[in-house]
């Protein structure tokens, strides 16, 4: 536990990368696998299932502390954190000159896990006792754990990082290794560190390498000739793993979805074996993506039932190719992968390659863009022909450019307030356009506005309440806001009889009166412009 | 809670009852500041008035524009600094009385910073003490704090919650030079943000116990530490900034500044560097993470909680009115333990967040 107090210390007092790799680096090399396994499992963002409620430790510290209920309020609100308030209160205890030290697996093993089928006063005497025992910064952790709120401030590319130095491997086979679901033990640590390349839980997927938001000028990315560009699907990105006789499909969020596609599945047991693909799944037929809305729904259902497979038959549009023969191939430039990908799904119908968008200059590409929305895409992937498959977002080989959004002004119409940080705000908000001669609301939308912004017009909200429903105020109908979003579909189950999707506040219009706002007619024809 | 809003007595489990309840208060609240009546003057007033009495040099106690002044002589030098050389400040020794109209009053030390003092004032058997800013904690810089009974004290709580406890403050030295040999290790300028008038002094006296290399400070503190240093107080000895050969590299070194100097274009000369912020709202990490600062080292010049309580204890005051910081919570909870208590609303601020 000292340790990882050293750590979390040297992590908090620094700024500097550099500083916190190697504050990383020495951790994994001293501490034991059993122990690192753990610290490991709280660096990379995963937290251990709530042992007991907040509100007991609470009332623990008031005891042990005779602070007052109010008092203890006052202190939270100022510190806002309440594994440092408990850690600050209970400062002024004796304690022993020589705590004694317990190394951190076995805090978790003996000591924190157990706690979870205790009664509540057996929880009181282990808790009490291990506050009167430890040195303040330990405790602090201890009450990160039991509060479940440990979180270290390092990104997952810096633990990476640091754990491929100490076993002397490439990051992306670290990463690799992280992938999927895995429990902190010394068996696990000892094969994420191992020098064995032949490892592997068959299922395990390769990080996905994501594009970014292409903000320049497509010209400023060179010749067209040196990229692949492919239309931008807009389904549900996934890897499809063909391993040791089984089939896995895996999310981007890492989330294993191999039961929700049995199509696919079933298709990809042709596959040969050591083979893994990344791509998109879609609602897919006579050989063209359905709305995204379509996968929705059958994402939805519970059961999938031969009506809803029928309804949205989905499909696997390969884009790349990660594995072959059991060979990661990742470090091979594109143009190979690409070629090696074709030569694999030739004469495989029921895995098609998404199709290389051909064009003979920028211009003429952005053109063919224009055709996105009756395609049911979102855009174009542009991808750098001698690129590597790399992890994670790093920018310069691939780029995602998307259409335009689509624009809608609206008259803001109710206010709702925020949660957490924002609690006290009113930060959501309900907008309305013309339906005749009433405001029809259409769309809630959250994010966009400046923390500055949101200061301003939530004065404005207190300041013209029409009405209170419970949290929620009618304000009067006078602030225009430009909402951007990326389409629309028809909804029987919102009153305006459409549905916006990726709404989000794009400007806030102080030039507009509300009569300049869109109508309900206007947006409907959008609906039935792109089908 | 308004002061006046406050029952005078909190269901009758006062330990002890003024034998002076029915006296008008000795000290208001006045548009210019704390005013006593019988004495016809002021205490740190916020406005230009005819007779200030001052706790001590800082600028939210210590303002110019009054017809004269009195204080304690050890600050009198930090006096004049303040409100100018031509300012009119007569200085009584820590514990001299002397007779203005009606009352007797004398300044008793208050440990905050060099000169600092407590105000007693005397009114026909009736004792009233104005704290000022005070600390317990040891100090080499300054006297340490005089416990002087009174009926009626009036307590500062910048600090009054009970997460503020302060370690010792050798400890906090030690961590400080650790720190500056640690960046020395590395060939990097270690720059410690702290007020500069106190706490940059009491840690250079404290540092000196440790160490003799030189620090190096900025303009804001150079003058204060030379008057520190003509009230005998040890220091590292140190050089100023803007007094070092243009170019000249500052790996290694230890540099004092004021936390305005932080983030400017005076930061650059010291290149590769990592800064701390002495300060007792350090105690809380979110302080230091928000300012963004590498270190937060816990060192106030003001009482922590256990002290507050400890001091109010101690001068065995029937009443406590309780001013800047945390004074209504302070109140509150000593109200709750049987005192008459309650918040008095003044300017003072402290020590400020930045």
């Amino acid at each position: 536990m000292r340790r990882l107090a050293d750590l979390y210390e040297a992590l908090d007092q620094t700024t500097s990368t550099n500083a916190k790799v190697d504050a990383l680096v020495r951790y994994f090399k001293e501490a034991p696998p059993e122990d690192a396994a753990w610290a490991l499992y709280f660096l990379t963002g995963q937290k251990l299932k709530r042992l007991l409620t907040t509100k007991l430790l609470v009332g623990w510290t008031q005891e042990l502390t005779g602070i007052p209920d109010w008092l203890f309020a006052e202190v939270y609100a100022s510190v806002g954190d309440l594994a440092e308030v408990i850690a600050l209160l209970l400062d002024g205890l004796e304690r022993p000159a020589r705590p004694e030290e317990l190394p951190l697996s076995v805090w978790l093993e003996q000591r924190l896990l157990p706690l979870r089928d205790l009664d509540a006063a057996e929880q009181r005497e282990r808790v009490v006792s291990w506050w009167k025992a430890m040195p303040r910064r330990e405790l602090f952790l201890l009450n990160k754990m039991l509060t479940g709120e440990l979180r270290v401030g390092v990104s997952a590319t810096l633990v990476i990082r640091a754990v491929a130095q100490v076993a002397g491997l490439p990051p992306p086979g670290v990463a690799h290794r992280l992938m999927g679901t895995w429990t902190p033990s010394p068996g696990f640590f000892k094969q994420l560190v191992s020098p064995d390349v032949s490892d592997g839980d068959r299922s395990r997927p390769y990080p996905f390498y994501l594009a970014s938001p292409l903000e320049q000028a497509p010209e400023s990315l060179g010749k067209l000739e040196d990229w692949l560009v492919e239309w931008k699907w807009d389904g549900i990105r996934g890897q499809l793993i063909r391993r040791q006789g089984g089939v896995y499909l895996w999310s981007r969020g890492e989330e294993l979805i191999t039961e929700r596609f049995p199509e696919i599945t079933e298709a990809a047991s042709a596959l040969p074996e050591g083979t893994v693909l990344d791509g998109e799944v879609l609602a897919y037929e006579d050989g063209r993506p359905l709305p995204f809305a379509r996968l929705q729904r059958r994402i939805g259902r519970q059961k999938l039932t031969p009506k809803v497979l029928a309804e949205a038959p989905a499909a696997f549009i390969a884009f790349d190719l990660l594995e072959l023969g059991g060979k990661d191939v990742r470090e091979l430039p594109l143009r190979e992968r690409r070629a090696k990908l074709e030569a694999l799904l030739k004469d495989r119908p029921r895995f098609p390659i998404s199709p290389s968008v051909k064009a003979g200059a920028w211009e003429e590409l952005a053109r063919v863009r224009g055709e996105a929305r009756e395609r049911n895409v979102e855009g174009f992937m542009l991808k750098r022909l001698e690129s590597a498959y790399l992890t994670g977002r790093k920018r310069g080989d691939w780029w995602k450019w998307k259409m335009d959004p689509f624009t809608v002004d609206a008259v803001l119409l109710y206010a709702h307030p925020g949660h957490g940080r924002r609690s006290s705000l009113y930060t959501d908000y309900t907008f309305a356009v013309w339906n005749g001669q009433e405001l029809q609301p259409v769309t809630k939308a959250y994010s966009g506005l400046t923390d500055e912004e949101i200061a301003r017009l939530d004065r404005w909200i207190r300041a013209h309440t029409r009405e209170k429903y419970g949290p929620v105020r009618s304000v009067e109908p006078e602030q225009v806001f430009e909402l951007h979003f990326e389409g629309i579909q028809a909804s029987p189950r919102h009153k305006s009889g459409v549905a916006l999707r990726f709404p989000r506040i794009a400007r806030w219009r102080t030039d507009k009166k509300p009569q300049d706002a869109d109508t309900l007619d206007s947006l409907k024809e959008l609906l039935h412009a792109h089908r | 809670m308004a002061a006046s809003g406050v029952p005078r007595y909190l269901n009758g489990t006062l330990s002890a009852s003024s034998p002076f309840q029915d006296r008008p208060p000795l000290i208001t609240v006045t548009p210019l500041g704390l005013y006593c009546a019988p004495g016809d003057f002021h205490i740190d007033p916020w406005r230009p008035v005819d007779r200030a009495l001052i706790t001590h040099a800082h600028g939210d106690h210590a303002r110019g524009g009054s017809r004269r002044y009195l204080g304690a002589r050890a600050g009198e030098g930090l006096l004049h600094r303040r409100l100018g050389a031509d300012a009119t400040i007569d200085t009584l020794e820590y514990g001299e009385r002397l007779r203005i109209n009606d009352v007797t009053v004398s300044f008793h030390p208050a440990g905050h910073v060099l000169g600092s003092a407590q105000i007693r004032i005397e009114h026909r058997g009736e004792v009233w003490v104005v704290s000022g800013d005070y600390k317990r904690a040891p100090d080499p810089t300054c006297a340490p704090l005089e416990v002087v009974r009174c009926n009626t004290f009036i307590s500062e709580a910048t600090f009054g919650l009970p997460i503020y406890r302060w370690d010792d403050t050798r400890l906090v030295a030690e961590d400080i030079l650790r720190w500056w040999d640690a960046n020395r290790a590395v060939g990097r300028a270690a720059v410690l943000f702290c007020y500069a008038l106190g706490k940059a002094q009491r840690i250079l006296a404290e540092l000196a116990r440790l160490t003799d290399r030189p620090a190096y400070v900025h303009g804001a503190l150079n003058s204060l530490v030379a008057v520190y240093h003509e009230a005998g107080v040890r220091m590292l000895p140190t050089q100023l900034v803007s007094e070092t050969e243009k170019g000249m590299s500052f790996a290694g070194a230890l540099v004092l500044a004021p936390p305005g100097a932080g983030g400017s274009t005076w930061m650059r000369r010291f290149g590769e560097h990592e800064t701390g912020f002495a300060s007792g709202w350090m105690r809380v990490r979110g302080n230091r993470r928000r300012r963004g600062f590498d270190r937060g080292f816990v060192l106030s010049d003001h009482a922590d909680w256990p002290d507050l309580l400890r001091t109010v204890a101690d001068t065995r005051a029937e009443r406590v009115l309780v001013t800047h910081g945390y004074s209504d919570p302070l109140a509150r909870y000593l109200r709750e333990k049987g005192v008459d208590a309650a918040p008095l609303a003044t300017p003072f601020e402290g020590e400020a967040e930045d």
